[in-house]
């Protein structure tokens, strides 16, 4: 049985931020949110409420960093680029302010629609010179991020998962590392974020129709470690399937794409994710299952990129582990 | 380095030496040299606790944006003085005020006037929009209306470290068509950043032209005072006005200092060029002479050379 971690980030957050001083904590009225509702009422001299203004936030916080702070950002992930998109560049990436700026609701972590939902966060932010990103994909990730984040000279951008996590990993984040989390020898899936979680449903199905997968997670997506990805993608006879909570475009499927290209090595590619869409309201496991971001979607880009038919169906797959709607883990029904 | 000179006096130099430039190069910012010049050089005339500049005086040239590998890599903010928590900073927020401000830096001392040739060149750092990396600058503030937030922020974090110096923001009020502006106002006043104070450079001008006309802003004072922070309005050719409104006292609160201006100020024949002012390039050989002649006689200087 898998176990889950009530809020791991809550707890990280305040066990790190308040031994150090030069640490603040930002949030854009998505305190409790955020899991820092805690912190707010135990540390006050720490925390600075921000309101519903993400672009004076974020260049507020660049000051901040200026002044000699590590201000640590918290809103949900989408509201921490669209609308602040200028001041995140001019106000923190490109004087490279230490401001760690934390994503909740990555992707369709969230019922809430489109407005809602960054699904082209880690496009766009890994594209920002300067700046480092990280995607947390389970209590372990969540509960290192702070420190992790906190270690880079420049700025960072983080998707972070809340509420009720499974913890997959029983070793401490690194950045730049990768998890290896199955060995084998004819494809290779990388998987990033709760995608993970979803690929792991999938193994045990998998393993018993005598398919033999290399399955590694992703938390550093930049800085990417080429060569060590490039070392990933040559021990496998078939190909690669990347799966992840984003666009396929401009996250770890186009990464991995332009490493092969880029070596010249011919191998397959199969990228899941949201395919050129935007996605609409409902539950986590409604919508990747819509979107084709589940472990059977898994299965059948196996399936495609092997040109096979298995017997795999969705019963024989590990079960969906459902949260639900309202939960004393989450602040509001989001 | 303070008081040689008067500040009316170092603001008479800066329109000349931009006027000069301008004539020179075939066009410049002539008009916000007009209306800013007593403000920019009250500024680092008298006003603000600067340290001497820590950077020489003729700048060095580009050398790379901030990154990981770039390691002697430092911003514009030397020039006024090193980074120390008595001293004051300044955050010049329209970057494309940098002509007026290089100017200004030449003025007082800080800068030589050599700088103002490497204006606009490839690979120099005395940028046509000043960049972090230009003189006297310490942050990219050339998409307006981001640069009082960035103020605030610095000012809580100097406040929260019990530091003396306060931060200044010299602001144009074309940028209050921006929403952050008023997101930063707002901020300001909550977190109480009585540390913070700006002077504004209300030119009432804009790209397209007038901004009555573009965008009309409606009663600033009454606006930004309805947001909780201090304004106070005054005659942006008035020294002693700025010196009164300075000393108002604002607890709790940022003081906005709005500087009535005149874009001709000093040079009356920019009024022909109306509502066209944000950046004046000659129309034709006759307009540049004609020009030169008018503004050089008004700033009582010989017509410049070119």
């Amino acid at each position: 049985m898998i176990e889950i971690v009530k809020k791991p980030y809550s707890y990280s957050f305040e066990n790190y931020a308040k031994l150090d001083q030069d640490i603040l904590c930002l949030s854009g009225d998505l305190t409790s949110s955020c899991e820092i509702d805690g912190f707010r009422d135990r540390y006050p001299k720490q925390f600075l409420s921000m309101g519903m203004s993400e672009q004076n936030m974020m260049s507020f916080a660049g000051g901040l960093g200026l002044a000699g702070f590590r201000p640590f950002v918290h809103t949900f992930a989408v509201f921490s680029y669209r609308r602040p998109y200028d001041q995140l560049l001019a106000s923190i990436a490109y004087p490279r302010r230490k401001v760690r700026i934390m994503g909740f609701l990555p992707g369709v972590t969230t019922p809430a629609g489109m407005t809602h939902q960054a699904i082209e966060d880690i496009s766009v932010m890994s594209t920002i010179p300067n700046m480092t990103v990280l995607e947390t994909g389970d209590a372990t990730e969540v509960e290192d991020i702070c420190n992790v984040a906190d270690s880079v000279d420049g700025p960072v951008y983080c998707r972070i998962l809340r509420g009720n996590v499974p913890r997959l990993f029983n070793t401490p984040m690194k950045i730049g590392e990768i998890r290896e989390l199955n060995k084998g020898t004819d494809l290779l899936v990388i998987t990033s974020g709760i995608s993970t979680e979803e690929a792991l449903r999938a193994r045990s199905a998998i393993k018993n129709i005598g398919i033999s997968i290399q399955h590694i997670h992703l938390h550093t997506i930049k800085p990417i470690n080429k060569a060590l990805l490039l070392s990933q993608i040559e021990k496998v006879k078939y190909g690669v399937i990347t799966m992840e909570n984003h666009l396929i475009k401009g996250g770890i499927g186009s990464i991995i794409s332009d490493i092969i290209a880029e070596s010249g090595i011919a191998k397959k590619l199969i990228k899941l994710g949201l395919a050129d869409t935007f996605a609409h309201g409902g539950s986590r496991a409604y919508l990747l299952k819509y979107y084709g971001l589940d472990a059977f979607a898994l299965v059948k880009g196996i399936e495609k990129l092997m040109n096979i038919k298995t017997e795999i169906n969705e019963s024989s797959l590990d079960e969906v582990r459902v949260e639900d709607v309202h939960s004393l883990s989450k602040a509001e029904a989001l | 380095m303070k008081n040689k000179r008067s500040s009316q006096e170092v603001a008479l130099g800066v329109r000349r030496r931009v006027f000069e430039h301008s004539i020179k190069n075939n066009g410049g910012y002539l008009s916000q040299a007009c209306s800013s010049a007593e403000q920019l050089s009250w500024l680092y005339n008298e006003e603000l606790n600067l340290g001497d500049s820590v950077l020489p005086m003729v700048p060095k040239d580009f050398d790379g944006v901030p990154s990981i590998k770039n390691k002697s890599y430092h911003t514009g903010a030397g020039y006024n003085g090193a980074f120390k928590s008595e001293l004051d900073r300044l955050i010049i927020a329209p970057a494309h005020y940098a002509l007026v401000a290089y100017a200004t830096l030449i003025e007082v001392g800080r800068m030589a006037p050599e700088a103002l040739d490497m204006f606009n060149k490839d690979g120099s750092s005395v940028e046509i929009i000043g960049a972090e990396h230009s003189p006297g600058m310490e942050m990219h503030n050339g998409t307006l209306g981001i640069g009082l937030s960035t103020g605030a922020g610095l000012a809580m974090g100097r406040k929260i470290k019990g530091e003396k110096g306060e931060v200044c923001v010299f602001m144009s009020d074309g940028e209050l068509q921006e929403g952050q502006i008023w997101e930063a106002i707002q901020a300001s006043v909550h977190h109480g950043i009585d540390n913070l104070w700006a002077i504004m450079d209300v030119n009432s001008q804009q790209v397209d032209g007038a901004m009555s006309a573009v965008m009309d802003v409606g009663d600033i004072e009454k606006k930004i005072n309805s947001f909780g922070a201090l304004a106070i309005e005054i005659d942006a050719h008035d020294i002693n006005a700025m010196k009164e409104a300075r000393k108002e006292k604002h607890e709790g609160r940022p003081l906005i200092i709005l500087a009535r201006s005149s874009p001709y100020q000093g040079m009356s024949y920019l009024k022909k060029r109306f509502p066209r002012l944000h950046y004046v390039r000659f129309s034709s050989e006759e307009e540049r002479k004609e020009m030169n002649f008018k503004i050089s006689n008004e700033l009582q200087i010989e017509p410049i050379q070119y």
